[in-house]
């Protein structure tokens, strides 16, 4: 099943993890987070919305900023600053 | 102006959901007074599916967030409606309104509630996760729940581990003179050993019942000691392992200087507080929980019976009924056994015999579908996370592909064949159990968090490799 992580731009990234549930959002969240730099933006696009309230409080406690959260047609999308 | 048209199409199929409960509460009403207490079931099952989709409430992620996130708000959720819960149940056996009944206490709980626990995050839900799950439109949830379904059905009545039972067993079965042929390894499992187990409740055990007279020994025996107590120690486990440095940190930040017990007090409460929605449906679960056992129970008094299958065989229904003219009828909210009886029923109907063996044949039926009370609760529960999931736009339909299928039935079947030797899952044998003053519950449920802890170190190690493996830029 096809996922993609890819660098957008000079400090951007986009994690695509449609058509995965639990816990595969969230864990691929984390290491993507791992992988980016401190203050480079993260795009994570999403259609499990159980693992939304996870990964909120997930990036509360590692001290990153949700900058944008939206639905887009049964997508939820989040633009996270890494901490 | 697209997203306010998609919100109230989601409302609109929201009414359209509920007004077909409705409709089918109505039709059995008219065919037979009786079903009402089917009907019970479907809207607790129905209540039960809009909690646990508001509050994401999944067991499964208790323990394997926590492992492979390090996010508690779950396992905080989960104790918490342990507790409200526990107050309740204490508070119905005190009345004696109440219709809970402890399991055969053993080692064999711990080993299935490991098991359950690899299955339940290789599925990504556990039993009733994955029916909220499915409700949300979630196809790997569908073919988890088939895969605990069929892999309990199957799991009853093969003889394929009769080799390895031992000779004790086979003769503790049959001493019983059950009017079954225990040819199935799991009977001799069932009547020659899980009920030669002893079953404990702590309120009527001897230490407790001479020493706390009266109600208390359910106040503070079932609930408080058996329950309340062991809740709260994970919630200080893991606020010491997995929040109190870096919430300390950001204290003595802001107060620029040194913290002490209040701090650690307002961590303790900010850490079951970070979720609002989940703590809040963990109490109300727990309430919810408890008033459905009251209302059972009222039905079972209104209709003197104690158990629908007497009210099935009142109706003539006699081919749904076990030899003990039973069938599967919990009394509260229980989510596996009734997945097991529609994979008999679906096998049944293929022609293969189910009734010869004790947990079909003597124990639970095998009743039609539309007359099941318990399968109609999932039901409830897959129809009611739809209803609030609906509302909120958050319903898609999501067919499994590649890994997930693999994923959802190995998972599912796992977690079949984790809840049948422990007479139940994470509801039944943990949750209920745990609440009501039965250790086994605990024991089923520190199996569950080490069969978590397990699959979770190997989704770690597959996520990092698929990642290498296919990510351009990882």
């Amino acid at each position: 099943m096809a996922m993609k992580f890819e660098k957008t731009g000079e400090k951007s990234y986009l994690l695509d993890v449609c058509g995965y549930v639990c816990p595969h959002p969230q864990i691929y969240c984390k290491k993507s987070l791992e992988k980016i730099g401190e203050g480079d933006v993260l795009e994570m696009v999403f259609d499990n919305p159980s693992s939304a309230e996870t990964i909120i409080q997930m990036l509360d406690q590692g001290g990153h900023e949700v900058l944008e959260k939206k639905h887009e047609g049964g997508k939820i999308i989040f633009r996270i600053q890494k901490g | 102006m697209a997203d306010q048209e998609n919100n109230t199409k989601g409302q609109i199929w929201a009414f359209i959901v509920t007004g077909i409960v409705i409709l089918i509460s109505l039709a059995y009403y008219k065919a037979n007074v009786y079903y009402m207490y089917l009907v019970v079931y479907i809207w607790f099952g129905f209540a039960y599916g809009m909690m646990l989709q508001y509050g994401r409430f999944c067991m499964a992620s208790a323990s394997r967030d926590l492992f492979a996130a390090g996010v508690p708000r779950m396992a905080v959720g989960i104790m918490v409606a342990l507790m409200f819960f526990s107050i309740i149940q204490a508070l119905l056996s005190a009345t004696d309104m109440s219709t809970f009944h402890p399991a055969p206490f053993g080692i064999h709980t711990l080993i299935s509630g490991t098991i359950f626990g690899v299955g339940m995050v290789l599925a990504g839900g556990c039993a009733s996760g994955s029916l909220y799950k499915i409700g949300e439109g979630n196809g790997t949830s569908f073919l988890s729940i088939m895969g605990i379904s069929f892999g309990q059905a199957i799991f009853s009545v093969v003889p394929w581990f009769n080799s390895i039972i031992p000779q004790s067993w086979e003769i503790s079965a049959k001493a019983k003179d059950l009017p079954v042929s225990l040819n199935a390894s799991f009977d001799k499992y069932l009547a020659g050993y899980v009920w030669d187990q002893p079953k404990i409740q702590l309120s009527h055990t001897k230490v407790i019942s001479e020493a706390l007279p009266g109600a208390s020994k359910y106040f503070l025996g079932d609930a408080l000691i058996s329950a309340i107590i062991p809740a709260l120690l994970p919630l200080v486990l893991i606020y010491t392992f997995y929040i109190r440095k870096g919430f300390l940190k950001k204290k003595a930040k802001q107060k620029g200087g040194e913290t002490g017990l209040t701090d650690d007090l307002a961590g303790i409460w900010s850490m079951i507080t970070a979720s609002k929605r989940t703590t809040l449906m963990g109490v109300l679960i727990g309430i919810v929980a408890g008033l459905h056992i009251f209302i059972m129970k009222g039905m079972q008094i209104k209709f003197g019976v104690s158990n629908f299958g007497e009210l099935l065989t009142k109706m003539g229904h006699t081919s749904d009924v076990s030899l003990n003219g039973t069938v599967f009828d919990p009394g509260y909210w229980y989510i596996t056994t009734q997945e097991a009886q529609f994979g008999a029923w679906v096998m049944e109907k293929m022609g293969i015999n189910m009734r010869d063996n004790v947990f079909f044949g003597v124990n639970n039926g095998i009743p039609e579908l539309w007359r099941n009370p318990a399968l109609w609760m999932s039901i409830g529960i897959i129809l009611g996370a739809m209803v609030m999931s609906l509302m909120n736009r958050e319903f898609k339909f999501k067919l499994p592909k590649g890994e997930l299928i693999v994923w959802g039935l190995l998972g599912g079947t796992l977690m079949g064949i984790g809840s049948r030797p422990a007479l139940g899952c994470n509801i039944g044998a943990f949750f209920i159990r745990a609440a009501g003053g039965d250790p086994s519950g605990w024991l089923y449920g520190i199996g569950m968090a080490t069969g978590a802890f397990v699959g979770v170190k190997f989704f770690n190690w597959w996520s990092e490799r698929k990642m290498a493996k296919e990510m351009a830029d990882f």
